[in-house]
């Protein structure tokens, strides 16, 4: 029997299954950075519901250096793909395979 | 004794270095390269070092009627608990071996300027001399047991250079490595006795040795199986430099070397260092009568083997090598029967006779233009008078004739082996028999090279020359200490009929050596002291006869008798034991080697490492497949990890 408490972890898990999938699955890079929003946010998601729960702020003030951090990571993530493009004349994943054995 | 310090022993050692350096690094640097030293320079810078240390050493020897000389520079070592000096001290048994070693010493680098003079490499060879010298001198003065090892192993790389002096021949290349290997065997045995006596005296000086050794003879309070194993570890040691049995075979090959190299070193010095070693701590082989008997079998035995080889043999140094081997055995004999003054004795008296006989043979090899072989000579008595008779009174005293030095030393040695509490029946008969033996191959190597028809190929003979003054002059000194050198050890038998004359020797060494009366009447054979001194005076007399006559024009005891052909045939071939020794002892271990070398080297330990390398290469061809550069693939594999621990994590909580 699911209470209310647990409908936001199914979103969360959810989210976290599709921005995995989309990490997976697609080419793009771009759109590979925006499943790891997703994956955060789903993370996010997930933290404030249970500080809500449990009525503390922990889980919220972790989600504050979450999304901070995760700005840093989109900045440096973004350059790295200005710089793929620059060396690859294009920015999907399988153009990208030169670090192999 | 009281010892006196005196800078005496220090300047004796280091003269020969002096030479050493002159020779070795600043006539080379002056002339702007090795090999172009005259013959004159190089032999006064190492001659007159030399001559001046055995000046010092006669002033030394004055000192030594009233105290011993020492010397301590300086702390040469320390090592935890083990203290060691550098220590040098003359007392009367090292004073005398100094005087030998320097006065022969001096001697022979004399004769070697005339012997040696056409040759290239004479810096070279005055070089090694003068470094010899010092090991020799550092192995007599050293106050310390690893200073007398530190000149034990200087002589024997010296012995290695001087024996492989000519290397381009292979075969005498050979012949160092030989001795330095073979001496490499006996030096293990020299180093554990060092240590036992260590463990069991706690110091390695001489004079608190000596004191340890009265004390334990005293008080009877020593472990009677330490002793014996330590002084069969250091005869062990003895046998090696100073050419017993088993490991004598590399003194016969040694003598590839220059000739006077052979009479300095392998006659005179170095090989005498063994019994040298053996009088210096004769209150520790006192202790071990089994020990003793050992050394008085192996030295009576391996006389008796050696004078049944030089009989047979045809190059003329090569019976003197084994006929050396043979005396050296006569010196174990007398330290093995407790007589330790007498092998000093003989030691002296074949130091000077030996010494001689090898630089006669030089002067005769020099003369027939380096031909050894004997039965290529014959009758170069009219060519070489001078020669023949120096090298006449050798013989004479090396049989042992009567009045001339080896009857004294060699006479005391037999009587010894029967008159001491320690003498041995069996050991005595093998000496009378090595005693006659002696005098047979001596007076057979007199015969058949200057008496008798001559038998030189033609182009020799025009240039047989008698030797010049250079090369007389120490024939000639060591003829007359050869001829009266006898005189220090007179036997009280005749010294009481000549008028109370005294064993000088032994009263010399007497500080450091107990003197034994010997009994007029022996102990263990009833024979009196003039019987035996009687008998092995005819013994001689007769034997060397009997070698000049037999083997006049004769050169083979085959030729006299065709059933001497077997016997004759295994004595020239030294009983086979050098094959003996390469068939038990270099085959298998060459065989070893190799199976090393095939086997565990290349299948083992390569094997290992290479397995190491391409090992790790075959399995990396396999996994490189996994990194395939999808940066997506490597995130896969990040998660389902990921998920493997967090699976593996609950089920651990789980359980």
């Amino acid at each position: 029997m699911m209470s209310q408490a647990h409908l936001p972890q199914v979103l969360a898990l959810f989210l976290f299954v599709v921005g995995m999938l989309i990490v997976l699955l697609r080419r793009n890079t771009i759109v590979l950075l925006m499943g790891i929003e997703l994956m955060l946010n789903a993370a996010n998601l997930s933290l404030v519901a249970f500080a809500r729960a449990s009525g503390q702020l922990d889980g919220q003030v972790m989600v504050f250096f979450v999304i901070t951090i995760a700005a840093a990571e989109s900045a440096v993530g973004l350059s790295i793909l200005v710089n793929l493009y620059r060396n690859f004349g294009s920015i999907n994943t399988d153009q990208a395979k030169t670090l192999q054995g | 004794m009281e010892a006196q310090y005196s800078l005496i022993p220090l300047f004796i050692l280091l003269l020969p270095m002096v030479g050493f350096l002159l020779n070795g690094i600043v006539l080379p640097l002056a002339l702007k390269g090795f090999g172009r030293t005259s013959v004159g320079a190089a032999a006064c810078a190492s001659t007159i070092p030399l001559a001046t240390a055995f000046v010092l050493g006669l002033v030394a020897f004055n000192q030594l009627e009233y105290s011993n000389l020492l010397i301590e520079p300086y702390q040469w070592l320390a090592i935890g608990e083990l203290k060691i000096n550098f220590s040098l001290k003359m007392d009367r048994l090292s004073g005398l071996l100094t005087l030998i070693i320097t006065g022969i010493g001096t001697l022979i680098h004399l004769f070697s300027a005339s012997y040696l003079a056409t040759e290239k490499g004479i810096g070279r060879y005055y070089t090694y001399l003068s470094l010899f010298c010092f090991s020799m001198l550092l192995l007599v003065l050293g106050n310390e047991l690893p200073l007398l090892f530190f000149g034990w192993e200087g002589v024997g790389l010296c012995s290695y250079l001087l024996i492989g002096f000519w290397y381009t021949d292979t075969e005498k290349a050979n012949a160092g490595k030989k001795a330095f290997i073979t001496n490499r065997v006996g030096d293990l045995g020299f180093l554990v006795g060092a240590f036992l006596i260590y463990k069991m005296v706690g110091s390695f000086n001489f004079d608190v040795m000596t004191a340890a050794f009265a004390d334990w003879s005293s008080t009877g309070n020593f472990d009677v199986f330490l002793v014996t194993a330590t002084c069969l570890a250091l005869f062990v040691g003895a046998t090696g430099k100073s050419a017993q049995i088993p490991l004598y075979i590399w003194l016969p090959d040694a003598m590839s070397g220059p000739t006077p190299v052979s009479a300095l070193i392998h006659a005179a010095t170095m090989v005498t260092a063994g019994v040298y070693m053996i009088a210096r701590l004769n209150g520790l082989f006192e202790l071990a009568p089994t020990a003793l008997t050992v050394i008085a079998y192996v030295g009576a035995f391996t006389a008796l083997f050696a004078g049944t080889i030089a009989i047979a043999q045809k190059d003329i140094k090569k019976v003197l090598a084994y006929s050396t081997v043979s005396q050296l055995g006569f010196m174990f004999m007398a330290t093995g029967v407790g007589a330790y003054q007498t092998a000093v004795f003989h030691l002296m008296t074949h130091a000077f006779f030996k010494a001689l006989l090898f630089l006669g043979s030089g002067s005769v090899i020099h003369a027939c233009h380096h031909e050894q072989d004997m039965t290529k000579m014959g009758g170069l008595k009219k060519y070489l008078p001078h020669t023949h008779f120096t090298m006449l009174i050798g013989s004479l005293a090396i049989s042992g004739i009567p009045f001339f030095s080896g009857f004294f030393s060699k006479d005391e040695i037999l009587y010894s082996s029967i008159a001491l509490p320690g003498g041995q029946v069996f050991v005595f008969i093998m000496g009378v028999l090595t005693a006659a033996l002696t005098a047979l191959y001596t007076g057979r190597m007199m015969s058949m090279t200057f008496y008798g028809n001559e038998r030189l190929d033609h182009h020799t003979k025009e240039h047989l020359h008698e030797s010049p003054g250079l090369m007389l002059f120490p024939l000639y000194t060591l003829a007359a200490l050869a001829a009266i050198g006898g005189l220090f050890g007179v036997p009280h038998l005749l010294g009481d009929f000549l008028g109370h004359l005294p064993h000088l020797l032994s009263q010399w060494l007497s500080p450091v050596i107990p003197i034994r009366e010997l009994p007029l009447v022996a102990v263990k054979l009833p024979l009196h002291e003039g019987v035996v001194m009687a008998g092995s005076s005819i013994i001689a007399i007769l034997c060397f006869t009997l070698g000049i006559v037999l083997f006049k024009n004769k050169q083979t005891m085959t030729q006299r008798s065709a059933s001497f052909a077997p016997i004759e045939k295994i004595l020239a071939n030294k009983y086979y034991i050098d094959e003996m020794y390469q068939l038990l002892i270099l085959n298998p271990l060459a065989k070893s080697a190799k199976v090393c070398a095939e086997v565990i080297d290349r299948l083992g330990i390569d094997g290992a490492v290479n397995g190491v390398g391409s090992g790790a290469r075959r399995m990396s061809q396999q996994l490189k497949v996994l990194q395939n550069g999808d940066v997506q693939t490597a995130a896969l594999w990040m998660i389902a990890g990921t998920a493997l621990a967090v699976v593996g994590i609950i089920v651990l909580t789980l359980i």
